[in-house]
């Protein structure tokens, strides 16, 4: 058995590798790179992998997490925001596109209970293809971004009702479904939600900073993992969609502290579990069915899509979208979705469903969501360059804020360094792994993020693509000399400010001639210096002026010392050198200012 | 009643001063006199200006001590005047803060008076060079009193340097104390 997976896994892997990069080069999108990639290996393609079903149940976890990170990017705030959109476009939607395909479906004479099945199903689109592509073609910031992700979150809502519809469409005979009253269930379903929200507020914050005080990545990992579980699971227990409730996990803790670590802790899982889940709905397109039918499935495919594309365009146009964005608007959210195979496969076992009749609508459904990814292509490369682009994408909701600084390190001297941006109306992103110090400065208004700055994908998520300088504030010299090579190497247009532990650093900063660096005792020694020099009765202007020589003469030497850092022998005769200088330099500028105040009388 | 004073020292090294640190050394423990080494207080060129515009507020005669450098003032206290006298503050609409003060300047150069002369090394009257104080005064709404000045200070014997700060220290007491003296105006 353990053999068995062994061998699953590396052929999904293989797939993967393969695949994806292949139909990216070709520009066609790595979703479809998954989905044929599914279909070559399925059982109707070299018939590698028959566990279709499992793979896919084990897989949908992906959406789970890719929802659970969708949340993480919309504060409460901003949900609240999109609450029109929501329930106005994405009821629209839903009943608009139900209602179209009932009716054409009671036109060709089919079954009242089937069409009204097939077009529930039908009505639904794909939130794990849909969100993928707007992704990779930088959409949710739009405003038709927005709506159709809006109408997304609405159909997740949608399946409960839906789900919970088939039962009563089912033949006397099989309608013995698990009794209970639907007051009784509402009732669990708000008491549930109004717990997680209470809970989620009060508990989930203190919970990650003590596991984030322990220091130990894969725990803090496996508890983000465990947090997306036991939503999830929550949730299916009270008959919600998993993907909801990992949605509201997300939302929760949106605006907390964690969020950049909870994403790159999870960003892989998803990645991989997603493009599971797309190969295994490459996978179970059913080429059975199609070649039993080929007509009746095309037809539907056709049909379903240009329905759907057509109702998204009214109400684009009830909703007044931006012209330009229409078209992609309709068409992104115009394939069917994940939710159908689920909605199909209950109303088959129900009863409601005739075997016969749910085949070729899966079929249909998984062609759909196969063609969906070309379509988008076809539409971006050929049709949309010819769309005028008048306006641009306008306000974003979904977008992450853009700091122009990321502060990494945020002790005792990243700290002043922030704060004197911040008192000059500049908020920096900061980065830190002390969960106190993040917790203290909170409260003072910081905008502050827990995690390893020196990891890169920790810098993304914090924005650094967008970020115009960073400021390496760290206390231990090698991450910090390990984060400028990497932020060089990864983010090269960011301007690169290093807090400097001692001389050697300053050397190895020297080296990579970044835009700035300072010691980080220096100035206040070269302070407290003038100090002592004011207490011994010097004015405190000369000792300052003093104090700035030394500063200027030292730097100079710091520079020179840098040259000849290699060389031992030359290093002691240069030491030797610079304090015989300073001295002479000393004499030399009190000459100077005798000469300067001299001649007037 | 007496008035109050705000005496301030300019002098960019207050160990190499020899003449006008007498004289600020004279000032300094008089009565109703604020004194004030400009130096010192902003080594950094850092001006609190509030706070110096509250002393201004505070006092009815503000006296300035600084030696002539390059025929004008030692920086910090050109910065002063250009941070200090906002608009607002000191001039322009609703600055009348220091309507009605004295403005008291006491210099030193190294030039003897022969070197002010239309002859002499800087060809003008030091008067000429002082111009932009008066006209400071001017704007101000501060009445402008004829300036105390120390020639040659930097070959000025010690007695005469001592002779000089009591007077400027006796100059000073008849401007809290107008009751006394009356001079200038
Ligand atoms: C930078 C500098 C510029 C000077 N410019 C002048 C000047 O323009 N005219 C003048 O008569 N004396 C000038 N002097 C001489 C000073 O006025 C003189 O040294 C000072 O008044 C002596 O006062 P103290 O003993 O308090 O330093 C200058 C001196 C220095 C140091």
């Amino acid at each position: 058995m353990g053999h068995g997976i062994l061998r699953d896994a590396f052929i999904f892997l293989a797939t993967a590798v393969i695949a994806v990069p292949l139909f990216q080069r070709l520009g066609l999108g790595s979703v479809l790179g998954y989905l044929i990639g599914g279909l070559a290996i399925g059982p109707w393609g070299f018939g590698l992998i028959t566990s279709v079903e499992e793979s896919m149940h084990f897989s949908e976890f992906g959406v789970v997490l890719f929802l659970f990170l969708v949340g993480l990017e919309l504060e409460p705030k901003r949900l609240w925001a999109l609450r029109l959109p929501i329930f106005g476009m994405g009821s629209a939607q839903v009943l608009g596109c139900t209602a179209v395909f009932t009716l054409v479906g009671l036109a060709f004479g089919v079954d009242a209970r089937v069409a009204l099945v097939a077009a529930l199903g039908f009505a639904l689109s794909s939130t794990a293809i849909a969100l993928q592509v707007m992704k990779e073609k930088e959409w949710l910031p739009t405003q038709s971004g927005n709506a159709a992700f809006s109408i997304l979150l609405f159909q997740d809502i949608a399946v409960i009702p839906m789900l919970a519809l088939l039962p009563t469409l089912a033949p006397a005979s099989a309608a013995a479904t698990s009794g209970g009253s639907p007051w009784l269930s509402a009732l669990k379903v708000v008491g549930v939600l109004v717990g997680v929200v209470v809970a989620g507020r009060l508990l989930l914050r203190p919970l990650l900073r003590m596991v984030a005080a322990a220091h130990l990545r894969e725990v803090f990992t496996a508890l983000a993992l465990f947090l997306v579980v036991a939503m999830a699971g929550l949730m299916q227990s009270i008959e919600i969609s998993m993907g909801l409730g990992a949605f509201m996990a997300g939302v929760l803790l949106a605006d907390s502290e964690y969020r950049h670590a909870l994403e790159t802790d999870i960003e892989p899982f998803k990645g991989l579990l997603l493009g599971l889940f797309f190969m295994s709905v490459g996978m179970s397109i059913d080429v059975g069915a199609v070649k039993n039918s080929p007509l009746v499935v095309i037809g539907i495919v056709v049909g379903v899509t240009v329905l759907k594309i057509a109702v998204h365009t009214s109400i684009a146009r009830i909703f007044k979208l931006p012209e330009q964005q229409r078209p992609f608007f309709s068409l992104v959210i115009g394939q069917v979705g994940e939710f159908a195979f689920v909605l199909f496969a209950t109303a088959a076992a129900l009863g409601v469903l005739p075997t016969e009749a749910a085949a070729p609508l899966v079929a249909a459904s998984a062609i759909s969501m196969l063609l969906s990814p070309i379509a988008v292509t076809i539409f971006s490369r050929v049709i949309e360059p010819r769309l005028s682009r008048k306006d641009a994408p306008p306000a974003d909701l979904i977008e992450n804020e853009k700091p122009a600084v990321i502060i990494a390190g945020f002790g005792r001297f990243g700290q002043i360094v922030g704060r004197l941006l911040y008192a000059n109306g500049i908020t920096a992103t900061v980065l830190d792994h002390e969960p106190d110090q993040i917790e203290l400065l909170r409260r003072f208004g910081f905008k502050v993020y827990f995690g390893d700055a020196t990891r890169v994908d920790l810098l993304h998520a914090a924005g650094a693509a967008d970020a115009k300088v960073l400021v390496v504030a760290i206390d231990d010299v090698d991450a910090s000399l390990r984060l400028i090579d990497q932020a060089r190497h990864e983010f090269p247009h960011l301007a690169l400010y290093a807090r400097a532990r001692n001389l050697q650093h300053t050397y190895e900063l020297m080296d990579r001639s970044i835009a700035g660096h300072e010691r980080e005792t220096f100035e206040s020694s070269l302070r407290l210096g003038s100090r002592v020099l004011e207490g011994l009765g010097w004015p405190s202007h000369t000792a300052w002026r003093a104090a700035n020589r030394f500063r200027e003469h030292n730097l100079e030497m710091v520079r020179d010392l840098h040259q000849i850092r290699n060389d031992q022998a030359a290093l002691v005769a240069k030491a030797r050198q610079v304090r015989e200088d300073l001295t002479s330099m000393f004499e030399k500028e009190k000459e100077m200012r005798d000469k300067a105040s001299g001649g007037w009388d | 009643m007496s008035k109050q004073l705000y005496f301030l020292f300019v002098h960019p090294d207050r160990r190499r001063s020899h003449t006008n640190r007498t004289i600020f050394e004279h000032v300094r423990t008089l009565e109703n006199v604020t004194a004030v080494d400009l130096y010192e207080s902003y080594p950094g060129f850092h001006i609190d200006v509030a706070l110096e515009q509250r002393r201004l507020r505070e006092h009815d005669v503000v006296m300035i001590q600084h030696p002539i450098y390059w025929y004008s003032m030692p920086p910090l206290l050109k910065l002063w005047m250009d941070e200090v006298l906002e608009l607002g503050f000191a001039y322009g609409p609703g600055g009348t803060a220091l309507a009605g003060k004295a403005l008291q300047l006491s210099v030193t150069t190294g030039g003897g008076p022969e070197a002010y002369t239309a002859e002499g090394m800087h060809a003008h009257p030091l008067e000429t060079f002082l111009l932009p104080w008066a006209q400071t005064a001017q704007l101000c709404k501060m009445s402008w009193l004829p300036p105390l000045v120390l020639h040659s200070a930097r070959r000025a014997s010690e007695l005469e340097v001592q002779a000089h700060a009591e007077h400027v220290r006796a100059h000073a007491v008849s401007l809290i104390n107008p009751a006394f003296v009356r001079e200038g105006t």
